[in-house]
């Protein structure tokens, strides 16, 4: 970790109704996702209507923020500007439901230390932007979690 | 998804490869796309022993895309109208099974009889369109401007710096070495197996011997991913001829019956959101093509199969049964199995490791150069009567399995 952390060059989502609380959950230290209230099927990424059910009976509801490290890959190749090289990529799935997924950054972890299946907070990068503010979804290894 | 299909209503059987054809390849040939089309396309149609007259259909993948750049060299369209054709079926599209979902539309198309002869093309120029600069100059809002903002698929990856499909793959990848303790050493047979093939293919673009230090002294692109796990842009352009079986009995060409066909999707069209991370769509493709015909994988005698990364390749021979599921570092280990007097040639121009990324036609494209003895000094030696094609990854994949009767 350096002594003092820089916020990368991102390119931020494009906001929209749908996808506004996901993206700006982190104001609030919330992640949160689409969830069907007739069903409690969790929707991801946002969709008009429940996967499940089909119902449009629709909330935002906050989850804890823990999840479990699905896969990986340290990240060599400077594709753009971004993350000082190497970083890394990674999937993650909310403890919540295994079957939500996010893309995200594993930050604050030594490398040699990754293991598919260690469990993982959510912390969360902000950006401001002219378009409305961002806080982007990372994930650390979740302090006192056994690895 | 199991139930037992009668022979007739597995109509791709009606449908057989009559010719191929394809351009000059080059990492930077300075050429108009649309010509490296057209040359493939006139060379496929005299290959097969047919006029232009006689071309009813036109099957394309991806259609016109100005974006990535260089990613697609004509559509339909272009085609039709700069050869003057006049058509019965036509398609082109990127939302389809993969590369060789197009193949499979014009299979479709001859065995309805919408069409006689499908002229089906894939043309790249991604080496030209993306210059000297390499690929992350292309790299949508690598500028660095703010005002670039990820919608669509890329608003879940872009903004984690996760822009390409090497990344992605490398995710999956690692889960399988995960489960399965799959390994660096065992991937890299796909990459040194591509090498030696193309030492022996005069369009390959990277000829050099690769030996196993070489693989693993490369550069790392993204974990498990180095260099030579990626393929190479390059500009060129593969066309094939689709035809109905009762159309091709007097053409210059025995033809390659379709056999069958997968095309199957069973879990999300997403890179991060599919089931299981350590298959694909791979996965659902192969297991279909097995439902459709009585052959074996054990009665296949070559298998061309994507390898735009290492790890499509792996995945492909476990989903299409050539391995079991895990087992496809071992299978490939040393190289044996897979060379070209191996018991299940693989990627025997080269692949896209080291021919050059033609984006899944090149595979079929070589499956009948095989099949018809043209290989020149990389033939396979055993005469090759049941090939096997498949193309794509992640959730777009297709399969093909030929028979020379």
């Amino acid at each position: 970790m350096s002594d003092t952390p820089t916020v990368p060059f991102r390119i931020l989502p494009k906001l929209t109704d749908a996808n506004r609380e996901f993206w700006q959950g982190g104001q609030d230290n919330e992640l949160r996702f689409w969830r069907c209230q007739d069903c409690t099927q969790f929707i991801h990424p946002p969709q008009p209507i429940c996967p499940s059910c089909y119902g449009k009976n629709l909330r935002v509801e906050p989850v804890s923020g823990r999840a479990t490290l699905t896969t990986y890959s340290i990240n060599h190749q400077p594709w753009m500007p971004g993350p000082e090289l190497p970083y890394v990529v990674a999937i993650i799935e909310i403890v919540e439901d295994p079957s939500v997924r996010l893309t995200t950054n594993l930050v604050d972890c030594d490398h040699a230390d990754i293991t598919i299946g260690m469990a993982l907070k959510v912390q969360f990068e902000h950006h401001s932007d002219t378009d409305g503010d961002v806080w982007l979804p990372l994930f650390a290894p979740e302090l006192g979690a056994a690895q | 998804m199991t139930e037992t299909l009668d022979a007739n209503s597995i109509i791709e059987r009606r449908a057989c490869v009559t010719g191929v054809g394809q351009s000059d390849i080059g990492r930077r040939l300075g050429i108009d796309p649309l010509e490296l089309t057209l040359d493939a396309c006139i060379a496929a149609i005299e290959h097969a022993g047919l006029t232009p007259a006689d071309i009813d259909g036109v099957a394309t993948y991806p259609g016109p895309m100005a974006v990535p750049a260089g990613f697609s060299g004509a559509g339909a369209y272009d085609v039709i109208d700069a050869m003057r054709l006049s058509v019965g079926w036509y398609g082109g599209g990127l939302e389809t099974s993969g590369q060789l979902g197009s193949v499979i539309n014009a299979c479709l198309a001859v065995a309805s009889g919408l069409a006689n002869h499908v002229l089906c093309f894939r043309s790249v120029w991604e080496g030209t369109a993306q210059g000297s600069k390499g690929r992350s100059a292309v790299m949508p809002g690598s500028g660095g401007s703010g005002s670039f903002k990820a919608s669509g698929f890329t608003e879940w990856t872009l903004p984690f710096s996760a822009p390409s499909a090497a990344v992605w793959i490398a995710m999956f990848a690692q889960r399988h070495f995960h489960l399965y303790g799959t390994t660096r050493e065992q991937m890299g047979w796909i990459a040194i197996n591509a090498r030696r093939n193309a030492a022996l293919n005069p369009k390959a673009i990277y000829t050099d011997p690769m030996t196993m230090d070489d693989y693993l002294g490369a550069r790392m692109i993204a974990t498990p991913f180095g260099l030579f796990d990626c393929d190479a842009p390059c500009d060129g352009a593969t066309a094939v001829i689709i035809s109905r079986v009762d159309r091709a009995k007097d053409l210059r060409n025995t033809p390659l019956r379709i056999e069958a066909v997968g095309s199957a999707l069973r879990g999300r069209p997403s890179w991060d959101q599919f089931d299981d991370l350590s298959t694909m769509a791979t996965r659902d493709a192969g297991a279909q093509l097995w439902t459709r015909t009585d052959l074996k994988p054990s009665d296949v005698q070559m298998l061309q199969a994507y390898d735009g990364f290492t790890f499509l390749t792996m995945s492909w021979l476990e989903a299409m049964g050539f391995c079991k599921v895990g087992e496809s570092g071992p299978f490939v280990e040393g190289g044996e199995r897979i060379a070209r007097d191996g018991v299940l040639p693989l990627n025997t121009h080269g692949g896209q490791l080291s021919a050059g990324r033609l984006h899944g036609y090149g595979f079929l494209h070589e499956a009948a150069i095989q099949m018809w003895g043209e290989g020149g000094a990389r033939q396979i030696p055993n005469n090759v009567e049941v090939g096997a094609v498949a193309a794509g990854g992640g959730n777009t994949c297709g399969c093909l399995l030929l028979v020379k009767e």
